[in-house]
């Protein structure tokens, strides 16, 4: 399988304060890592992609050891995680697909383990494009305050033959979360749901 | 602090490859940016002191965080620029008494030099309006390898009431500089131009 050849690396780190109601003793903290990586199967149809998986492993570590760093260094500090990709408009949507894998994959490995099913979304775009990459809680999905979304890209990315694959983690819930649900202390912890 | 901070961002950009040619080390640029309520919103105010004192404090602030973004002592920063987004209830002259007075100073202080006008530009807008931030050599203007630019947004900023404030910073000019002009290693550092 080719390899990956990445042109540029976008980090992004928000401090969030309050949102209009009391400020939070503790900010929240979400941070987005984005690479910016050659599409080795743009232009064409190629039946067999999946063993670039195993190729992109190595960068989804990077990416997932770049965004603990990024928010403190503690990865027993993060607590919601998603994942996402734009494929330039010379590639198909099955391409940012091969990302679900490697982009999981580095950061279970990193948060020890992490139980739910880490969100996600994909789109093809041209340079510029937003992806409003979606959160959850890392250890079940029905934890309703740390159901978010952070909106990230690159004004010059994806090129046509590019795809741009995206991290997320958070350090909590929402600054102001107040509609009830599954809490955080609730977590049973057995099938990553609740 | 004066200043009331609904949320801080950093953006680390980090070009490796360009035209496929590889960026060795790669290029990169770091923005800080804050979020701050705009105390004249709705109103017409003659004295704008407060948002002079708002924008000395935001200088110090931003630029250390932009250059910690980096992993950079201060002095070892290349080329620097600011920019201001005021929601739709303020006036772009608060952007101007944010950035013109007293931010330059802090900026100035926290890397070591800093002879040239820090470029700059303002506007008026809504939420998620894109700031193109204008980049020039911090000692020498007319070095023309480091005219540049960085565009930042954030989706939910700037509010009605709420003034965007950034800052960027680089260790590098841009990727693949081959227009001429006064090169880096002719800056005399006088005048704050060549």
């Amino acid at each position: 399988m080719p390899e990956v050849k990445l042109r540029k690396r976008l980090t992004v780190v928000e401090e969030i304060f309050h949102e209009g109601g009391p400020a939070a003793t503790t900010p929240l903290r979400r941070a987005a890592q984005l690479a910016v990586i050659h599409n080795p199967f743009a232009g064409r149809y190629v039946p067999d992609i999946a063993g670039f998986m195993d190729d992109l492993k190595p960068l989804g570590l990077e990416m997932a050891r770049n965004l603990i760093s990024a928010l403190g260094g503690n990865a027993r500090g993060i607590e919601g995680y998603g994942k996402g990709a734009i494929v330039g408009s010379a590639g198909e949507l099955e391409h940012g697909a091969l990302w679900h894998v490697p982009g999981g994959y580095g950061m279970r490995e990193l948060l020890g383990g992490a139980k739910a099913i880490v969100a996600s979304t994909k789109k093809v775009g041209g340079p510029g494009t937003r992806l409003d990459v979606p959160i959850t809680h890392i250890n079940a999905s029905y934890v309703r305050s740390h159901f978010d979304a952070m909106e990230v890209g690159l004004v010059d990315a994806p090129l046509a033959d590019e795809i741009v694959l995206a991290l997320v983690m958070t350090t909590g819930s929402r600054v102001h979360a107040r509609v009830g649900g599954l809490k955080a202390s609730e977590i049973k912890g057995e099938d990553g749901l609740r | 602090m004066k200043a009331k901070i609904r949320k801080l961002a950093t953006f680390v950009e980090e070009t490796c490859t360009e035209m496929g040619r590889q960026i060795q080390p790669p290029t990169r640029r770091a923005a800080a940016v804050a979020v701050i309520e705009n105390p004249c919103a709705g109103k017409y105010v003659e004295d704008l002191n407060e948002l002079m004192e708002i924008g000395e404090e935001l200088g110090q602030l931003l630029t250390e965080r932009a250059v910690a973004a980096l992993g950079i002592p201060g002095p070892s920063a290349e080329s620097y620029g600011k920019a201001a987004a005021v929601g739709e209830n303020g006036e772009l002259e608060h952007a101007a008494a944010i950035l013109h007075p007293k931010l330059g100073t802090p900026v100035r202080k926290v890397l070591g030099k800093g002879a040239a006008l820090i470029p700059s530009s303002k506007k008026r807008g809504g939420l998620g309006v894109a700031l193109d931030i204008p980049l020039g050599h911090k000692d020498a203007a007319f070095v023309r390898s480091h005219f540049d630019g960085m565009e930042v947004r954030l989706n939910d900023a700037p509010r009605a009431n709420e003034i965007m404030v950034a800052i960027a910073v680089t260790d590098s000019g841009r990727p693949l500089p081959r227009v001429g002009g006064l090169a880096k290693a002719q800056i005399k550092g006088d005048d704050g131009l060549r």
